[in-house]
């Protein structure tokens, strides 16, 4: 169905040249939302749809916006798609919504939905500019879920608001790791995400 | 007054916006190799926010919250513009940052050609917009919008700062491979957030 290429665009993203791990995009709201699964998962699923979107919606555009104005029209198709998704999960995520804060209206300023704009949506037909937002939005989403599993299983035992870890091993004396929980555990966490994903696949241009 | 002190220290130091709240994690990353570099970043970034920080709150304040608009009829105490927070901040933000570039680029050339890209790419800087969000989430009057966002901007600026400091002094340990370039950085930014959080224990 999809050509080779296309599915090199889909794929490619996904680990090799991952928009968190390896062109360090996206790494603001890849830390704040992912204290617990379920936030973490909310916002995958919203930057995702809102990349696959607005790269349709640039590259249907493409041959007609001014480059001298692109950013500001980038921007301003980007901060639509916000506001509606902000809006969706208002009236039905409201605790959600209410958790993630201003995090929702940061995806706006999300670097990997700018970055995909500039870098392929402009200068791509609308199907490969799709499978790019998709393969992306999913990459950056794979992340962003083990951060968060990590997190929320070493820093309160639990996973998507279960308890995973028994009883038991609390008796034998396990703690919860509290700085998980705090900013410094995220980002520790992130360099020790690179760091393997480095090691197992590295990256081609390696100096 | 010794209430705004407290807000300033608190921002940039207990609460500081990069290592707590992870904003502008990307331009921190991409533009702290070198000490002049981060330096000029931190000060445009520390402009733009003292800007942008108090004129989104008069917009939101006297065109976007419910009932903002009783000042032009009293017929408008019904009207809520609010859903349009998002796209009227990120038009302040970008026309200031566009601001910015002109005036780097009139008077400083050689730090406009430096930050290269990453000036128009302030405009995307999570912690700009970041801090005019918080601003309205957490009902700052003006007073302490200004105050917030200018030391929000410092705090980020000497995150970044003394993050391109540690990186110009690393390129000299052996970092072990795959780990060299972002990995560490993150790990550095880690232990640097809990050297930040050592502040909490000031009460003020």
């Amino acid at each position: 169905m999809l050509s080779k290429n296309e599915k090199k665009v889909l794929t490619d993203p996904l680990i090799a040249n991952n928009p968190i791990a390896s062109q360090v995009l996206g790494i603001c709201s890849a830390l704040a939302v992912t204290t617990q699964l379920k936030p973490a998962f909310v916002m995958a699923v919203a930057v995702t749809a809102v990349v696959v979107v607005s790269n349709l919606t640039i590259s249907l555009l493409r041959n007609g916006i001014p480059s001298r104005i692109r950013m500001i029209v980038e921007l301003c198709v980007v901060a639509s798609l916000v506001i509606l998704v902000d809006q969706l999960l208002k009236a039905f995520l409201y605790d959600l919504s209410k958790q993630l804060s201003v995090f929702v209206g940061l995806i706006i300023t999300n670097c990997i939905v700018m970055g995909r704009l500039e870098a392929f949506a402009l200068m791509n037909k609308p199907l490969p500019s799709i499978l790019d937002g998709l393969g992306n939005g999913l990459g950056y989403s794979m992340v962003l879920l083990f951060v968060a599993a990590a997190r929320e299983l070493l820093g309160s035992g639990k996973l998507a608001g279960y308890e995973v870890i028994p009883q038991s091993l609390y008796a034998l004396g396990y703690q919860n790791n509290g700085l998980m929980v705090l900013a410094p555990g995220a980002f520790i966490l992130l360099g020790l995400y690179i760091w393997a994903q480095n090691s197992l696949f590295p990256p081609k241009a390696s100096k | 007054m010794g209430e705004l002190l407290g807000l300033a220290i608190s921002s940039i130091f207990v609460n500081n916006i990069l290592l707590s709240s992870f904003l502008g994690m990307c331009s921190f990353l991409a533009c702290s190799k070198k000490v002049e570099t981060a330096i000029g970043l931190g000060c445009a970034v520390i402009f733009t926010m003292t800007i942008t920080g108090p004129v989104n709150w008069l917009i939101y304040q006297f065109f976007l919250k419910k009932g903002a608009l009783v000042w032009i009829s009293e017929k408008y105490a019904e009207v809520n513009l609010e859903f349009l927070t998002f796209i009227t901040f990120i038009a302040v933000i970008a026309a200031m940052v566009q601001l910015v570039e002109m005036v780097l680029d009139k008077y400083f050339p050689p730090l406009y050609t430096a930050l290269g890209i990453f000036l128009p790419l302030i405009a995307v800087n999570c912690a700009i917009l970041g801090s005019s969000l918080f601003m309205v989430e957490r009902k700052y009057d003006l007073a302490q919008t200004a105050v917030f966002c200018t030391s929000s901007g410092i705090g980020w600026a000497l995150a970044i700062v003394a993050m391109a400091s540690i990186r110009t002094k690393i390129r000299y340990s052996h970092v072990p491979e795959g780990l060299q370039g972002l990995g560490i950085t993150m790990i550095i930014t880690g232990l640097m957030a809990i050297g930040f959080m050592g502040f909490a224990g000031i009460s003020l």
